[in-house]
């Protein structure tokens, strides 16, 4: 039994005087006494912490906003630093399910780190939510523990595809990310998409992880009316930078990690006319959305994007799920199965159900980037929703099987065609 | 019985019993990350220690050992050829690594090591078709040594143990013996020994081959337990992170590698639970133990050890000497 | 052909700012033999600080350059205090000086994701040097074409240094043979000190010379550690010529490389580095095999 007193556990239980719990749920008689345990895989040191600092801060402020209690019960938190290391991300999620015993697992962060425990999660039973994007893992290898209320590596590309040519008349596209999973998943939906729709890719380009210069790359984008990229954490912010430098004027789209809203405080006037297509947008206007900003911006003054509006969605999903398994979760199954059955309307990033594959239905949003000075939150960059797309599957618009006839998206897949 | 000899039978004893007095499954498991972590630094301070060859480019054998065993088992192949195969591989690639990597010594060598580890990195990332580029490769399930199941934290440890304790006996042997005297010889005379008639190459090759054996083991080891290989575990901070084991514990030492993985995966794996900036606190303890302990924690404590002992012995004779003075 | 002219000069500007980087390694390389892996972690401090003086500290806001001298130097007496109390107590220890150097490197890199936080920093680049040069339907940014500039006076002022001020001479002395320069009566110590701290601030100036390029973020160090590397082995340690020509060659292959051979994109840095340390282990201009 761990005697720590973390400062997260420290914050957690003084949190529980904190303000009342929005969502009031009719608590039958559950087991009251035995608290709730949460634990938390994130990445808070090295090249991936950027994501990683703000994933905790998304769980952290849920908690506080709710009184540390999930579906009535007292929650009790352990939020592991894996390092961003496969290896350490095993060792971690270990000493959350053996150590701890935690109910549930939130993250971790990269699709290496979520493979690397993809069959001891399976084994021990615990449910998992990350929003690392491995397609496969609600599709050709689905793991009946895992479920994913973000979006899949492809999801938000697909749509980005099919808006570029459909709505901004793109006819010819070049590519470029960073020369890994993540970046074919992403760039393989976007080239699927968009060619469905009419349009083609000439080029597809990808870089070495930890490029200090993109120049060599973007020497070679001519000959196209579109360029998408989809570069992860912070990079989108010198990729754009130079791309801007050498007054390349094609306009540039890109998915959830590109035109992250957390970026918007960083970018400079380069990023100025970006589309971008994500499961959640700063812009929302819907209570749910207004009352996570509000209360991230008063406990943490920082004004969220992607990865902390995901991780708060998590916790209403596991709140959600909880409540229908009954407050207990000592029969995983039922509990799993009540994960996968949640329905919900109002989160942060709107209405959101899943597919029987674990992996999200819900709505993306393009939006386009634009100067003002009048942005909320001090900002002076925002992202202006244009087009809402509703209850987007991990397929698009393919059917299921067809789909998962395909082999996954990678650097040969789909091949480039003749344009 | 002088102390050494109490203290290692204290230690043995300990690591034998100690799935009984270590609380929980948990730390069993960070215990076995430890053992086979020491075998892989006992491996690289057979170069960098006895050798005074410092090799940053060492996790890429042990990353070829891991992937090698990985992409057996995932093509069907059972566990004694996969283990066999990642052990011949990681052989030979150790052979053409020393090959090359001989040709200098001193920084030139770490130099070369470096760009080796590196270019064994990026194949990992690009040789898609054989390692799954950073997707990796997912293992299910453990051998079956003479049929035994190896599934559970105890088990595996214990397996690991074995495993450990063979590996310790050989260094120790291979250091106490005429071949260890030469190695150490050509690190701190390589001219002498050469003019003595000592075929140095041929004595730093061979030393690299031996450490290529414990390198692959550990890779194996280190395969099974997280059941997952991806090119994050041989890039150039997981050879850097050898090497501060080696050096932290005591390089040229048998006990040092121990205390310097021991040090270093608790950090890691426990430390990081309760501090945030435990990156911060490993370096400082690394540059800590610079300013106390130059040459290491192991011999570093020795000699401390060593002088609180002879301040009492000293105290104890003055105190003796007054005692026997006032009294004549 | 745009693409072509595009990369060359891209190639000698990337060149430019591998020379700022790698100058420094090499001298202190070359004097005190001291592999120094705490240099990227310097660059990256350097342009966190120069990035904190830019954007405002304590409401103040400096003009880019004035930010630049004072992140330089800054970093450059972190350099002193580093030799004088750390580096000088283990010469001759590579192992020591290994597991000092990077355990600093840990701390620092640490220091900076706690004081800065995960995002990245973005530095605007001056205002004197916004705007772009237009050949045909070539463009290019005029800051870029002002780091050839700078690194170019940058090794002027070095050579100038190494050449003709007794401090030069000096140091040659103590790179040529250290035995012979302290029998002759320099105070090699204190040589020490200097370098090191020269060398800290030049890793610093570069850190925020490529900031306006790169951006500022946590893993700058170790995306930019292994190109000083190479370009000291290229070019040889210990010669300033060397890493001048060192990075310049190494600029080439990382632009051309990269853009013509996606496929060795990973190799195109370390094969180089490895063919040059089996075949001529000083580099193409060092004063001692390593």
């Amino acid at each position: 039994m761990s005697r720590k007193m973390t400062r997260r556990k420290f914050m957690a239980a003084t949190a529980a005087g904190a303000a009342a719990a929005t969502f009031k749920f009719p608590t039958p008689g559950i087991a009251q006494g035995a608290p709730f345990k949460v634990g938390l895989l994130t990445v808070k040191t090295g090249g991936l912490a950027q994501g990683g600092i703000q994933m905790e801060q998304g769980v952290l402020t849920w908690l506080k906003e709710h009184g540390n209690k999930m579906a009535g019960r007292k929650v009790e938190f352990f939020s592991a630093d894996t390092g961003g290391k496969p290896a350490g991300t095993k060792t971690k999620a270990q000493e959350l399910v053996e150590r701890d015993k935690v109910d549930v697992i939130l993250g971790p962060l990269a699709a290496f780190e979520l493979l690397a425990i993809d069959d001891y999660i399976e084994q021990h039973k615990t449910p998992t939510l990350s929003l690392a994007g491995a397609d496969d893992l609600t599709q050709r290898r689905p793991n009946p523990y895992f479920l994913r209320p973000s979006a899949c590596s492809s999801q938000a590309m697909h749509v980005m595809g099919h808006y570029a040519a459909k709505e901004m008349g793109k006819k010819r596209a070049i590519t470029v990310d960073w020369d890994f999973a993540f970046g074919y998943e992403q760039e393989g939906g976007f080239q699927a998409a968009f060619e469905k729709d009419g349009g083609c890719v000439t080029k597809k380009l990808y870089t070495p992880l930890g490029t200090p210069d993109y120049t060599p790359y973007i020497a070679q984008i001519s000959g196209c009316d579109v360029v998408c990229q989809g570069f992860p954490g912070g990079v989108p912010l010198r990729f754009l930078k130079q791309y801007a430098n050498f007054g390349l004027k094609f306009p540039l789209v890109t998915g959830e990690t590109g035109g992250d809203d957390a970026l918007l405080h960083s970018f400079g006037d380069e990023a100025v006319g970006q589309t971008s297509a994500c499961p959640y947008t700063l812009d929302l206007k819907t209570d749910g959305n207004q009352r996570f900003i509000k209360a991230i911006l008063k406990d943490f003054k920082v004004v969220p994007g992607f990865y902390a509006a995901g991780l708060y969605v998590n916790c209403d999903v596991v709140e959600a799920g909880l409540k229908a398994a009954g407050g207990t979760t000592d029969n995983k199954e039922k509990f799993m199965a009540a994960l996968k059955a949640v329905d919900l309307k109002d989160t942060p990033r709107g209405p959101i159900k899943f597919d029987h594959l674990g992996n999200v239905v819900g709505d993306f949003y393009v939006r386009v980037c634009e100067k003002r000075s009048d942005a909320p939150y001090g900002l002076k960059l925002w992202n202006k929703t244009v087009k809402t797309y509703k209850d987007v599957s991990q397929f698009w618009t393919w059917p299921e099987k067809e789909f998962l006839a395909h082999p996954v998206y990678s650097r040969d897949y789909p091949p480039l065609k003749k344009c | 019985m002088s102390a050494r000899v109490i203290a290692l039978a204290v230690g043995f004893v300990a690591l034998v019993t100690l799935p009984y007095w270590m609380p929980g499954i948990y730390y069993i498991n960070v215990s076995s990350q430890i053992l086979f972590s020491a075998i892989f630094a006992l491996g690289l301070n057979i170069l960098a220690g006895y050798g005074g060859l410092v090799s940053l480019g060492h996790a890429g054998l042990f990353g070829i050992a891991a992937y090698a065993t990985g992409y057996m088992l995932q093509h069907g192949f059972g566990h004694p050829i996969a283990i066999l195969t990642a052990l011949v591989g990681g052989m030979a690639s150790m052979a053409v690594y020393a090959v090359l990597s001989l040709r200098a010594t001193g920084i030139g060598f770490i130099m070369i090591t470096l760009a080796l580890g590196e270019i064994i990195w990026g194949l990992a990332y690009r040789w898609i078709s054989i390692t799954g580029g950073d997707n990796g490769i997912n293992l299910h399930g453990r051998p079956q040594p003479f049929g035994i199941e190896i599934n559970t934290a105890n088990s595996f440890y214990y397996t690991t143990l074995v495993v450990f304790l063979v590996a310790f006996a050989a260094v120790a042997v291979f250091v106490r013996s005429p071949l260890g005297a030469a190695l150490m010889g050509t690190r701190d005379q390589a001219r002498r020994m050469n003019a003595l008639g000592y075929h140095v190459w041929a004595i730093r090759f061979w030393a690299c081959m031996f450490s290529g054996l414990l390198t692959a083991i550990a890779g194996i080891l280190f395969v099974y337990y997280t059941q997952f290989i991806s090119p994050q575990a041989l890039d150039l901070t997981a050879s850097a992170e050898v090497v501060l084991m080696v050096i932290a514990g005591g390089a040229g030492t048998l006990l040092g590698p121990i205390v310097g993985a021991a040090l270093v995966i608790v950090v890691k794996s426990v430390v990081s639970g309760f501090i945030e900036r435990w990156n911060m606190l490993l370096g400082a303890i690394f540059v800590a133990i610079v300013i106390l302990m130059p040459e290491g924690l192991v011999p570093g404590t020795a000699r401390l050890w060593r002088l609180a002992w002879r301040k009492a012995g000293a105290q104890a004779s003055r105190e003796a000497e007054r005692k026997a003075g006032t009294g004549s | 052909m745009t693409f072509w002219l595009l990369l060359t000069v891209n190639s000698i500007t990337f060149g430019g700012l591998l020379f700022l980087l790698a100058a420094g390694f090499s001298l202190i390389f070359g004097l005190m033999r001291i592999p120094n892996l705490t240099h990227g972690s310097l660059f990256m401090l350097g342009a966190y600080f120069g990035a904190t003086f830019v954007g405002g500290y304590l409401s103040l806001t400096f003009n880019f350059w004035l930010a630049v001298l004072m992140a330089t130097v800054l970093v450059a007496a972190f350099g002193a205090v580093i030799e004088r109390f750390l580096l000088r107590q283990l010469p001759g220890q590579p192992m020591a000086q290994v597991l000092v150097t990077l355990g600093i490197s840990f701390i620092v890199a640490d220091f900076c994701l706690m004081v800065w936080g995960g995002d990245p920093v973005r530095v605007d680049t001056p205002e004197s040097l916004t705007g772009f040069l237009r050949y045909g339907p070539m463009v290019f940014p005029h800051y870029r074409l002002a780091v050839i500039a700078i690194a170019a006076a940058a090794a002027l002022g070095l050579w100038l240094l190494l050449d003709r001020t007794r401090l030069g001479a000096m140091i040659r002395a103590g790179v040529d043979d250290p035995d012979m320069a302290r029998v002759v009566g320099i105070r090699v110590s204190q040589l020490f000190t200097i370098v090191f701290a020269l060398g800290a601030g030049l890793a610093a100036f570069a850190g925020i010379i490529g900031a306006p390029i790169l951006s500022v973020y946590p893993g700058l160090d170790q995306d930019m550690l292994p190109l000083a590397l190479v370009v000291v082995i290229l070019g040889g340690s210990g010669s300033l010529l060397g890493s001048f020509v060192g990075s310049i060659v190494i600029g080439f292959i990382y632009n051309f490389g990269q853009a013509l051979l996606p496929e060795l994109s990973y190799f195109v840095l370390f094969l180089p580095m490895l063919v040059v340390l089996l075949v001529r282990p000083q580099g193409l201009f060092g004063r001692f095999v390593p």
